[in-house]
């Protein structure tokens, strides 16, 4: 397994692979549900959001539970000011949430990112394929978290 | 099995000689090691419980979390003669070893459902069976007093069901099984007989090869898969055998290779195969959270609930931990000698806690899954009397993942509660971001696959947890990679000062009670080498 991640174009396509075998089909001696699937969200930021997203972060955007046990808001999230912000927690994960490149391609995930942050917040500029592959390749260390903010 | 030391120093000893020898000398890890090489205890590292004693009198320590592994803490510690507290986030013990029942509330982010299930009828929304090997969980059932009953794991009589294979209409997974090996044997040989292995395999082990082909595959005198009586001891008829007149089988068609294929049959194969899905599986009779109970009737008086926990400090003289009650929001204060934590990372990352910036980056480098499951309480057991399926698992490649028959109560007359989804992943997501009603309609869709007449018509009630949504714990089980094993394990697992943590997320076990209980008793050991040597 690699150990160190480069973020090249073709380390990030390496990622996805290597990550592949860990969250969609849970790891050593996990327990799991059955054969492994090979569903996929849908195309669009929304149906992503709708998707995947809301499963902890609400439907609402406004995340949930109480200080100490929080999951975070995505509406109104000034953090998502830069987009690079969650891009990077999309790419890596951070806190108890995983990263989500082993269940979504890029495509999606410039979808979902230009969703949240137009439709929840106010920030109009889309994320696009380039913007995910440029922080694949410079590698930004994950924003410093409490985790619940 | 009691031989007698020989007097004899020229006769080899015995096994159990030699492992007797070796544990006196090396204790309980030699005698660990020395069984794994006899074959004894390769299942387990569970070599029993820790008997841990002589406790510093006066010594403390505060546990944070009641489920499994902080009970088991509190268990041993007390035995131990430490003066034990436990602090938990809910207002009930268990943690994940959870079950629910009528009359009971589930309370998600952004729903409360109240079940209203039959008396008897539950869901595990957690943990649900148990392998055979999962040693110290079956011992602490045993120690305790929980009733164990069998899991019916393995029924080659449910089905299976792919989108993309055979029109999307669930076959057998036994015609699937023999479909499966029937075809692979039948290339093998053919293979074998065209020569084109001729170069890997000896002739001897050719001919062997092409008799356990015949053989394993129920191939004709062709060496072909084909419609026969011999294919129907294994696939079943379409006549099954019966007295009399017309009491001789006719046997069904065989798949082909093709639609065998598109069902990727290999995968539930595979699974079954799994060393923690292998049968043996047993189940606590009427429902996971037994385990749970048998703790607390050991521990449940430690037990402070309803006890949020805001902030965990250590110095050279103990630990201090802050925390709300949640249910008069006044803000208290514990003080103990050293600390057990097993709160679950996904919480224990949004608190300060007084350890090394490696070890909380450990904490914060820890995901974990989602997983929902979905009760389903019908009004009769549909799958018994229609199906003649006791037990097991349909697998489908929808949302759900599976929908699983209850062990237990087997031929019962009234409602009886089936498994209607249990998946991780992208299904799980897309279920746990509907409210519980959609959640329940959709698995009551997706599973009429595979009983379209009886599966809405007998639906009596549901009710469903969605793990990312449950407050105390925002997660279903840690989800650890080589990667991320690599960089962090040990840094999450060692103690460090008077605090060292416990839980599922710290072993190799995840998602296991077992993981659970062997972290713990590890945790307390090492506590209790340095509390004596303090």
């Amino acid at each position: 397994m690699v150990r160190k991640q480069k973020f090249g174009l073709l380390a990030l396509a390496a990622m996805t692979l290597v990550a592949t075998a860990t969250l969609s089909d849970p790891g050593f001696a996990q327990d799991r549900g059955g054969p492994k699937s090979d569903a996929a969200a849908g195309d669009s930021g929304k149906e992503v959001f709708e998707q995947i997203c809301a499963a902890c972060h609400m439907a609402d955007a406004k995340g949930g539970g109480d200080v100490g046990a929080r999951v975070p808001a995505l509406a109104g999230n000034k953090n998502l000011a830069n987009k690079d912000y969650p891009i990077i927690i999309l790419l890596k994960g951070r806190g108890g949430m995983p990263w989500f490149t082993d269940i979504l391609t890029k495509q999606q995930i410039a979808a979902v990112i230009t969703y949240v942050r137009g439709h929840f917040n106010d920030y109009k500029d889309p994320v696009t394929v380039a913007d995910i592959d440029r922080i694949g390749s410079t590698n930004p260390p994950v924003p410093d978290c409490n985790c619940g903010h | 099995m009691t031989d007698p030391i020989s007097p004899d120093f020229l006769v080899p000893p015995t096994r159990r000689q030699l492992l007797t020898m070796i544990g006196k000398a090396g204790g309980a890890a030699a005698l660990y090691q020395a069984m794994t090489v006899f074959g004894h205890a390769a299942e387990s590292q569970f070599s029993g419980p820790p008997k841990l004693s002589g406790a510093k009198p006066g010594s403390t320590v505060l546990v944070l979390g009641a489920g499994l592994a902080g009970m088991l803490s509190a268990y041993e510690l007390t035995k131990a003669g430490y003066k034990v507290q436990i602090l938990e986030f809910q207002g009930r013990t268990g943690g994940r070893n959870y079950t629910v029942r009528g009359g009971d509330t589930i309370n998600e982010l952004g729903s409360t459902q109240n079940v209203t299930f039959a008396p008897g009828n539950y869901l595990n929304p957690g943990p649900w069976r148990i392998p055979y090997h999962h040693r110290t969980v079956l011992h602490y059932c045993k120690e305790l007093g929980v009733e164990l009953e069998h899991f019916a794991q393995m029924n080659f009589n449910t089905f299976a069901h792919n989108k993309a294979a055979y029109g999307g209409k669930p076959q057998r997974y036994r015609d699937l099984y023999v479909d499966y090996k029937g075809h692979v044997a039948e290339l093998l040989a053919k293979s074998l007989n065209a020569g084109a292995l001729d170069t890997t395999v000896t002739a001897e082990d050719k001919a062997k090869l092409l008799e356990a082909m015949k053989d394993w595959g129920v191939l004709d005198k062709n060496m072909a898969y084909t419609k026969g009586v011999k294919v129907g001891e294994q696939r079943g008829w379409d006549r099954p055998p019966g007295g009399g007149v017309n009491g001789a089988p006719i046997p069904g068609e065989v798949g082909n290779l093709s639609d065998t294929l598109s069902t990727k049959v290999w995968q539930e194969i595979g699974f079954y195969a799994e060393h923690v899905m292998q049968t043996t599986m047993f189940q606590p009779k009427g429902g996971m959270d037994h385990i749970g109970k048998a703790f607390a009737a050991k521990v449940g008086n430690l037990v402070r609930v309803n006890t949020r926990v805001t902030k965990i400090a250590q110095d050279a003289s103990g630990v201090t931990v802050d925390w709300t009650d949640a249910k008069t929001g006044a803000a208290g204060q514990s003080h103990a000698d050293w600390l057990v934590c097993t709160i679950p990372a996904t919480v224990l990352g949004q608190l300060d806690i007084q350890v090394s910036d490696a070890k909380k980056a450990a904490i914060r480098a820890l995901p974990y899954g989602n997983s929902v499951k979905i009760g389903l309480e019908m009004k009769r057991r549909f799958w018994e009397t229609d199906y003649a399926i006791y037990g097991g698992h349909s697998f489908t490649d929808q949302d759900i993942s599976l929908i699983s028959y209850p062990t237990g109560n087997w031929f019962g007359d009234g409602p009886a509660v089936l498994l209607g989804a249990y998946p991780f992943g992208i299904g799980a997501y897309r279920l746990a971001g509907m409210s519980p009603e959609k959640r329940i309609a959709a698995a009551l869709d997706q599973g009429s696959v595979f009983h379209p007449a009886e599966y809405k018509a007998e639906y009596l009630s549901g009710a469903t947890v969605a793990w990312s949504r449950m407050p105390w714990i925002l997660g279903c089980c840690a989800t650890w990679t080589e990667e991320s094993r690599d960089k962090h394990y040990q840094d999450l697992v060692s103690m460090e000062g008077r605090i060292v943590l416990a839980g599922e997320h710290c072993s190799y076990y995840g998602c296991w009670q077992e993981g659970a209980l062997l972290s713990s008793l590890d945790a307390i050991t090492r506590l209790h080498q340095r509390a004596s040597a303090a």
